[in-house]
């Protein structure tokens, strides 16, 4: 039955056998595929992801640096202790007359396996509670990234496909979030939770539990990203390929499944390094204000606000916090500029 | 009204309108109306390809989304294969869309980009289940046979073809739920010039095999010319001539056709020798022409042209309808 037309002559072969992708495999490539084949071509957002693996891996390790490497519990200070140095024994509260202290300063940077990086003001080994506070920033920053994205698509979706009154009340909702700005709502919402704690029915989140910057974080960016999820859903929705699909008459959950959910995916992956880093800046930035992280847990937010009081001193406890955040969001917008581009359908293979 | 042609008509459109509301805030009654289609009367018989010209704006894809009732109608009755389906719901809807489909303009973004072509041809088959799942294979590769692609592409996604290669998959899925009417939106518009022929070609051998009647819009007048037997030309949302390919093309009636078919090119015809110019710009839709739609840019309107809408009326013995106070062809 495969007697082609006559009078047309037959195009087919030639054109995509030419295209470079279409001889590589039989078996079509499809655009996830493509999209891995052109990100691992991209050497900057390569670079990115293994920074970000290597910050990501390092933080995991911290117990295992605390417990062999530093020797010390990252979390008790330790304001009366000395360790060895070239067979010295060196204080790590030293007696100065430097600076605004009180005639006491934190041992600096040693370079050795303990107090890499120098001490805070409670004695505790600053590199290791870096490790730590990687950690619970990456945790808060990886957890609200995901708490934002499901929200934001649950809406979008739901404003963009249904429309009408749901569309409605929906974009009102965002609007109001929107319309706070995002610091004043994030330091409005942890003043009263962090101050408190919270109880929904028979769940009781602690005022120091990691939940409650999780979960502010995660709400006070769903508008950002809801408002461009649902465009795109609009625009699927009135999209050829979804007017071909209503024309033979395939049920509206099966288009939503198979046409708009699939197109709508590729905005939030997108959109995940971008919010990350994002994120890791506001969760420094409400740690720093003591209403992020609570004491004795770290935060590169945490250790930042620690240093503040050391700035003139030993500068290195608020600059490593500030590093470790510069080099990690540094590393996930790259990375985020590169699976922006490989997603794109339209990116040509270069 | 003329229902005393001899065939039924395969579908029939009367006084059929599509109002669009623009700049609608949340106060009712804000936003003004965008009249896109107003009172198309038109039939379309078994058998023959009726062609939809008229330029960019005037209507032509908004008219064939509403005759396969992608869109839902502002008023009139739209009739198909004698079934009343003006406002029928989607559920009852669903045995005309089987008979009905439609082809889109641009073969990039009617097919999804995430889906194998074998998803996007046959997810009906199996939604509808209008083969039995041992036979979809056999269909499919059947369906690709048919547009002259071979089996072995099923697997590839979109992008991996050429455009016209795409418009040959989206006839296949439109040709998936064997359909007795297509209507197809500018389906060529968008490739090659060469590749174009093959389409057209394409279009008129599966006519012949699969007995499919076509409303073939385009603002190409050349190609509509090779592959209508019957012509509809669009103006501002309204049909304003209607009439057989070959009287409508030597003879016009209404003065736009005569200007649009004076802008074809011709070899041999010295450029701008006798081409009409129509002056100043298509009126908007948001606020057309009290009178005949035409009546600012006609270099023959009257009076009478300003105020009076001229109705859709035969002449030629019936064979053709013009909607004009003066047609250039004598009247019945």
């Amino acid at each position: 039955m495969a007697d082609t037309s006559t009078s047309s002559p037959a195009v087919p072969g030639g054109i995509a056998a030419g295209e470079r992708a279409s001889r590589r495999a039989r078996r079509g490539q499809s655009p996830w595929v493509r999209a891995w084949l052109i990100l691992r071509r991209d050497r900057a957002a390569i670079l990115a992801a293994i920074v970000l693996v290597i910050i990501v891996v390092a933080s995991l390790l911290a117990p295992l640096y605390a417990a062999h490497v530093s020797r010390t519990d990252p979390f008790r200070s330790n304001l009366s202790g000395s360790i060895t140095i070239d067979g010295q024994s060196v204080a790590i509260m030293q007696s100065s007359t430097q600076g605004l202290g009180l005639g006491v300063v934190p041992i600096g940077p040693t370079w050795r396996a303990q107090y890499l990086l120098g001490a805070d003001a409670q004695g505790r080994d600053v590199a290791a509670r870096l490790l730590y506070g990687g950690r619970n920033s990456l945790l808060i920053a990886g957890a609200s990234t995901l708490i934002c994205l499901v929200l934001a698509a649950l809406v979008g979706t739901c404003a963009g496909f249904f429309g009408g009154a749901t569309d409605m009340v929906l974009s009102r909702l965002l609007d109001v979030l929107w319309a706070f700005p995002v610091y004043l709502l994030a330091i409005s919402l942890s003043i009263v939770l962090i101050s408190q704690g919270i109880t929904i029915g028979p769940v009781e989140i602690k005022s120091g539990s990691l939940l409650l910057p999780i979960g502010i974080i995660g709400i006070i960016y769903v508008p950002y990203i809801a408002r461009p999820v649902r465009g795109r859903v609009l625009a699927l929705r009135g999209s050829e390929f979804v007017l071909a699909a209503r024309g033979l008459g395939i049920p509206r959950w099966r288009i939503l499944r198979k046409d708009i959910l699939p197109n709508v995916a590729t905005t939030l992956i997108v959109y995940i390094p971008l919010m990350m880093a994002l994120n890791i800046v506001t969760e420094s930035a409400l740690s720093f204000l003591s209403i992020g992280v609570q004491a004795p847990d770290a935060s590169w937010g945490t250790i930042m606000q620690d240093g503040q009081t050391l700035l003139y001193t030993r500068p290195v406890v608020a600059l490593a916090p500030g590093l470790a955040v510069v080099a990690t969001v540094l590393a996930l917008n790259v990375l985020g500029d590169g699976v922006r581009d490989a997603l794109d359908p339209r990116t040509k293979l270069r | 009204m003329s229902a005393t042609a001899p065939p039924r008509p395969l579908l029939a459109a009367t006084d059929l309108t599509k109002h669009f509301t623009v700049g609608k805030t949340f106060w009712p009654g804000s936003g003004r109306t965008l009249r896109a289609v107003e009172d198309v009367s038109l039939e379309v018989f078994p058998g023959e390809t009726l062609g939809l010209v008229g330029e960019s704006g005037s209507g032509k894809s908004t008219l064939g989304r509403c005759l396969t009732r992608l869109y839902t109608l502002t008023a009139g009755r739209l009739l198909f294969d004698g079934r009343d389906i003006s406002a029928a719901k989607e559920r009852a809807l669903k045995p005309v869309r089987l008979n009905m489909q439609m082809i889109f303009q641009d073969p990039s973004a009617s097919l999804n980009p995430r889906r194998r072509v074998r998803d996007i041809v046959g997810d009906v088959l199996h939604v509808h289940k209008i083969r039995p799942a041992a036979a979809i294979e056999d269909r499919l590769a059947e369906l690709m046979g048919l547009v002259g692609l071979g089996g072995d592409y099923l697997d590839r996604y979109p992008h991996e073809f050429s455009g016209g290669q795409r418009q040959r998959i989206g006839i296949a899925r439109a040709l998936a739920v064997e359909p007795k009417l297509i209507v197809a939106d500018e389906p060529v518009s968008a490739l090659d010039v060469s590749v174009q022929a093959q389409i057209v070609n394409l279009f008129n051998e599966l006519q012949e095999r699969l007995h499919l009647t076509y409303v073939f819009i385009a603002h190409d007048l050349a190609v509509v010319r090779q592959v209508s037997t019957r012509v509809a030309v669009m103006y501002l949302g309204s049909i304003v001539e209607t009439g057989e390919t070959d009287a409508l093309y030597s003879r016009p009636a209404h003065p736009y056709t005569e200007a649009l078919l004076s802008a074809i090119p011709q070899p041999g015809r010295r450029a701008r020798g006798n081409r009409i110019l129509l002056e100043g710009e298509l009126p908007s839709p948001l606020d057309p022409p009290r009178g005949c739609k035409f009546s600012t840019r006609c270099r023959y309107a009257q009076a009478r042209c300003r105020t009076d809408r001229p109705a859709p009326t035969a002449i030629a013995g019936g064979s053709r309808t013009v909607a004009c106070h003066f047609p250039l062809v004598a009247g019945a």
